[in-house]
């Protein structure tokens, strides 16, 4: 049987997969039409190169962020590849995971998005989704909320952090080029970022 | 001699320019492209790059030529991958196309890194029209 933490990244994978030509889609309008195309190829190539049966969460996540840079091409390979390579730091050694971890993790997470890309917050980029996810996950966890609670408050905030990449200019990444043009389109590494945290809640409300 | 990593999403841009920096530089074997994925698809690959760099350094240094986004990122973590190596490595802030036939040129002039950098990132500001 596959150990809890491949399932959990298996999850994620499959949703990134299954949305790929919506995610193109949406990159179709303001990118390179290559993020969905992308990342399905980054996870396809992470499920089958993951060891099912390791429990060893810091170990998985790193081996997934290196596939993902070494085979997702676009910007969201050395992206996505850091979120994962950051979180597995945090994680090394672990086989199970608390609130605060959750915590350390999207610290981990947002730092190395940030240094990596350059950006900040109100840049219509993947941290759109994240940060507000973060604020939102830490105040619940912060006032005693069940861990279920506080995923679904991170997921509220990840989709309105989605719904708000649609009202402001790019100004990082392809979508730069459109400038105002880039207006009233939702930003796709915004999208999958919240995908990606949608699957993680999905998982472990199970 | 210092090396020069020519980074594209595109694998056949990388190549050509390398074809134009190599006019330049007939006699430099130092300069290697490294464009596209491992499949020749369009993207960039931390990986590809990072062996670049290693294949480039003659002891000298490397600098780095890469295009839009990602070119940078992957560039960025291929040098990272590499920490703890003893190449130094710089990323020019140049056009990628006209900053590598510069580089080209100063490397094998006998340039430092700092020099070859230098030359390539002129590029960024020459006029094409005057």
């Amino acid at each position: 049987m596959a150990s809890k933490i491949y399932d959990c990244i298996a999850q994620i994978g499959n949703r990134i997969i299954e949305n790929k030509e919506f995610l193109t889609e949406l990159d179709r309008e303001i990118g390179d039409a290559d993020h969905g195309i992308n990342m399905a190829r980054g996870f396809t190539e992470v499920l089958g190169v993951l060891d099912k049966d390791s429990e060893d969460i810091g170990a998985l996540l790193k081996k997934t962020g290196m596939t993902l840079l070494s085979k997702v091409g676009g910007a969201s390979g050395p992206l996505y590849g850091t979120a994962y390579m950051q979180a597995g730091k945090v994680c090394a050694g672990k086989t199970a995971l608390t609130a605060e971890d959750g915590k350390a993790i999207f610290d981990a997470v947002i730092a190395g998005i940030q240094k990596r890309g350059k950006a900040v917050k109100g840049e219509k980029t993947m941290l759109d989704a994240i940060m507000p996810a973060y604020e939102a996950y830490t105040a619940a966890i912060d006032q005693g909320a069940s861990i279920q609670d506080a995923l679904d408050a991170m997921c509220k905030a990840a989709e309105d952090g989605v719904a708000f990449t649609k009202t402001i200019i790019a100004t990082k990444g392809r979508a730069s080029y459109l400038g105002e043009r880039s207006i009233g389109h939702q930003d796709p590494g915004a999208t999958s970022a919240t995908i990606t945290m949608e699957a993680i809640r999905d998982f472990v409300k199970g | 001699m210092v090396g020069i990593v020519i980074v594209s999403h595109s694998y056949k841009v990388a190549e050509g320019i390398y074809d134009l920096a190599m006019q330049m530089a007939a006699e430099n074997d130092h300069i290697i492209p490294a464009g596209g994925m491992e499949d020749r698809a369009i993207g960039t690959d931390a990986f590809k790059i990072m062996a670049a760099i290693e294949q480039a350094d003659t002891g000298d240094g490397v600098a780095v030529l890469a295009d839009l986004g990602s070119g940078i990122m992957s560039a960025e973590m291929a040098i990272e991958m590499l920490d703890g190596g003893d190449i130094k490595v710089r990323i020019a802030d140049a056009p990628v196309l006209e900053g590598a036939i510069s580089a080209a040129v100063a490397s094998t002039s006998g340039a430092s890194l700092d020099e070859v950098i230098e030359a390539a990132e002129e590029a960024r500001t020459a006029s094409k029209l005057s």
